[in-house]
């Protein structure tokens, strides 16, 4: 069996894009700071000068324009990447992202296909304050129309992205730089059909179900190597694409356990986590819960800037196992 | 409350009310051509008549914004656009689709939201989908579509074609960032993008004088080093001469032009009647002399001065429109409603909605 390169998170996303750049011509991308090395990481080095400015632009400090030129380039047959370096300024590109894209197909009657991806990275932590910090996966995931995909392990950074690329519906692709480091093995490319791309089991356990997506996934596999230890079996959930959301596995999952932690990198209210504590409600019967749904997620505030402020705004490991302690304690 | 301020002009008389009304100058011009032309502009505007009458006896159901009297812009741009072309429109488009050759029985299925629609009855009057006549899609969001007809310029760059995208929009739309953005990007990346902005002179309510320090909006083009023309709206040849250059220059890699055509709507911003915005009022007798300055007469009457047109052509091609369009209509008021999955299916187009 041959020797499987060890990769992390930032560069395997770069080959999503080498592999789309290369293999399909009508993949073009474009977003701020493309042609410079440190404004994505490593998730886009060089790419330029390998598939040539025409197709790697760097643009104008334009997120509308840009998008909307995206959305408009798919509909004409293109397949485009707009790149966001930090979702924050993304919100400039509302306007295409949610009146546009989204609602094109079924305004047309399924005749026009939006199939721009809008990568969107969450850049956060290190003091960098409320327009430098936000997770906003949850309001995209609102917005009928669109997917939003959440890649939290190293294969997924790029299987998802190139999924995403080749759907010929609008996704809203989010990355999270506090992943990029992340190691692990890359077998060979798969083009997966987004459509049928959803929640993985990624450990198996019987006490608790630990619900996740993207860096908050990691969270939560740690979370429960700490709660092994301490005879507490998690099952944990990496929800990969949150919208359209298939709730199928999570529900299977709250039934056999009777326990839930939902955690969340967004915040707490009408967020991505108590989405999955509704599904959880609705169709899961009250007899087979064994303490009530508990979310991890942000406060309700934003981003602080001072580090003593930071340590208690975002969610820990150790914010993960005590919620989880204590649904198995109220057992 | 002030209707109009005194602000820097740069359109001169192009915007005085009682200007240009009389016949168009056509000595040398291909007489088949004109009358083509003149057809186009009156099954518009009967077209656009016939929605303000069903709209006022209450038969379609939502908003129509109308375009009666800004016939000629869309008239002339489209003389030299191909099916292969990515034409967006805005939230008063039916001309805009018609004048490229749409089927105006599926424009008003789809404004009746019927099945057989333009955009399968799933956007009524404001959200128009012709793909197959180069009709990339309208939209209400003001600005909207500006930076998708960018995008869909730099695809065809992309793409080694020599289509071309058109953007129009209005003297309201030029007051959003995005037009601005886009007009700034459709230059720094050469996509060949000609936008036609159709000003005329109110967004909505408000005179243009309110809302901007000139009333031309070509210097938004100045600002962002794109060639423009700046033409009388209300003159379909002067807009085809000046469309016709700028869609040249786009179409052989040239990059971005902007046309600017003067006009004046003649209802309200909405629906059927004149005065329908009361916020600030806008002249009547300004309307009137507007009026004067019928794009479709001004054709007309040069063509009979010169014997290629006459009262008994012009009668004759009016009921023929006049029979074509209630035989459309009431074939539209016949067709099927979206079956009830229409509401889900068509919420991600990859599912085999169309």
């Amino acid at each position: 069996m041959p020797h499987m390169k060890e990769y992390d998170y930032g560069s395997a996303i770069r080959a999503g894009f080498d592999y789309l750049l290369s293999e399909y011509p009508e993949v073009f991308v474009m977003g701020q700071g493309l042609w410079s090395p440190w404004y994505v990481g490593n998730s886009m080095t060089d790419l330029d000068k390998i598939y040539g400015t025409d197709r790697v632009i760097d643009t104008p400090v334009s997120e509308l324009a840009c998008t909307g030129a995206g959305v408009g380039a798919s509909l004409a047959g293109m397949r485009p990447v707009v790149v966001h370096p930090r979702i924050d300024f993304m919100l400039y590109a509302l306007d295409a992202i949610v009146n546009q894209a989204a609602k094109w197909s079924h305004m047309f009657g399924g005749q026009a296909h939006p199939g721009v991806t809008v990568r969107g990275i969450i850049n956060r932590g290190g003091e960098q304050g409320a327009q430098h910090s936000q997770a906003l996966h949850s309001w995209f995931a609102h917005i009928p129309g669109l997917r939003v995909v959440m890649p939290a392990t190293v294969a997924d950074a790029r299987d998802l992205l190139i999924a995403s690329v080749l759907c010929d519906d609008p996704v809203v692709f989010i990355d999270d730089r506090w992943l990029y480091d992340l190691k692990g093995e890359l077998p060979a490319p798969q083009e997966l059909d987004l459509r049928t791309q959803g929640p993985v089991v990624v450990e198996e356990g019987v006490d608790i179900t630990l619900v996740a997506s993207g860096y908050s996934t990691q969270l939560a596999r740690e979370a429960s190597e700490v709660l092994l230890e301490e005879g507490i079996s998690c099952e944990v959930l990496d929800l990969r694409v949150i919208a359209p959301l298939d709730p199928a596995m999570v529900i299977q999952s709250v039934a056999k356990t009777g326990r839930l932690v939902a955690i969340d990198g967004g915040w707490r209210t009408c967020g991505l986590a108590s989405e999955i504590l509704a599904q959880v409600a609705e169709h899961v019967p009250p007899s087979l819960l064994k303490a009530n749904c508990v979310r991890v997620t942000l406060p309700d505030a934003p981003a602080p800037t001072s580090r003593a402020l930071e340590r208690l705004y975002y969610s820990s490991i150790d914010d993960v196992v005590a919620a989880a302690r204590s649904c198995v304690g109220n057992a | 409350m002030e209707n109009e301020r005194d602000i820097g002009s740069m359109l001169g008389d192009l915007k005085d009310p009682g200007a240009y009304q009389t016949p168009l100058e056509i000595s040398g011009r291909d007489p088949g051509l004109l009358v083509d032309l003149l057809r186009t502009m009156m099954l518009s505007r009967m077209v656009e008549e016939h929605l303000a009458d069903q709209r006022r006896e209450g038969t379609i159901g939502g908003p129509v914004h109308l375009g009666i009297g800004q016939e000629a812009i869309a008239a002339g741009v489209s003389q030299f656009l191909r099916s292969s072309d990515r034409v967006f429109g805005a939230h008063r488009s039916h001309y805009h689709a018609l004048a490229l050759g749409t089927d105006f029985k599926a424009l008003f299925a789809e404004i009746l939201g019927k099945e057989t629609g333009l955009s399968k009855g799933m956007g009524g009057s404001m959200h128009l989908w012709d793909e197959p006549r180069g009709f990339y899609g309208s939209v209400p969001i003001v600005g909207g579509t500006v930076p998708l007809a960018v995008g869909a310029a730099l695809a065809a760059k992309l793409q080694a074609s020599d289509a071309i995208s058109v953007s129009y929009l209005g003297d309201g739309a030029c007051e959003e960032g995005v037009v601005h953005e886009s007009l700034n990007l459709a230059r720094v990346l050469d996509a060949p993008t000609v936008f036609v902005v159709e000003n005329n002179l109110f967004s909505s309510h408000m005179h243009i004088s309110l809302r901007q320090p000139s009333d031309s909006t070509a210097r938004f083009a100045v600002a962002h080093e794109i060639p423009f023309e700046v033409v009388d709206g209300n003159d379909v040849l002067a807009v085809a001469d000046a469309a016709g250059r700028l869609i040249e220059q786009a179409r052989s890699g040239g990059g971005p032009g902007f046309l600017e055509a003067v006009t004046y709507r003649w209802l309200g911003h909405v629906d059927w009647r004149a005065d329908i915005d009361v916020g600030v009022a806008r002249s009547e007798s300004d309307l009137k002399q507007w009026r004067l300055r019928d794009p479709i007469a001004r054709l007309r009457a040069a063509l009979e001065a010169v014997g290629q047109w006459s009262l008994e052509e012009d009668k004759e091609l009016e009921r023929e429109l006049s029979e074509s369009i209630e035989a459309a209509w009431s074939q539209a008021m016949d067709d099927p409603w979206p079956s009830d999955e229409a509401l889900l299916k068509h919420v991600y187009s990859s599912e085999g909605g169309a």
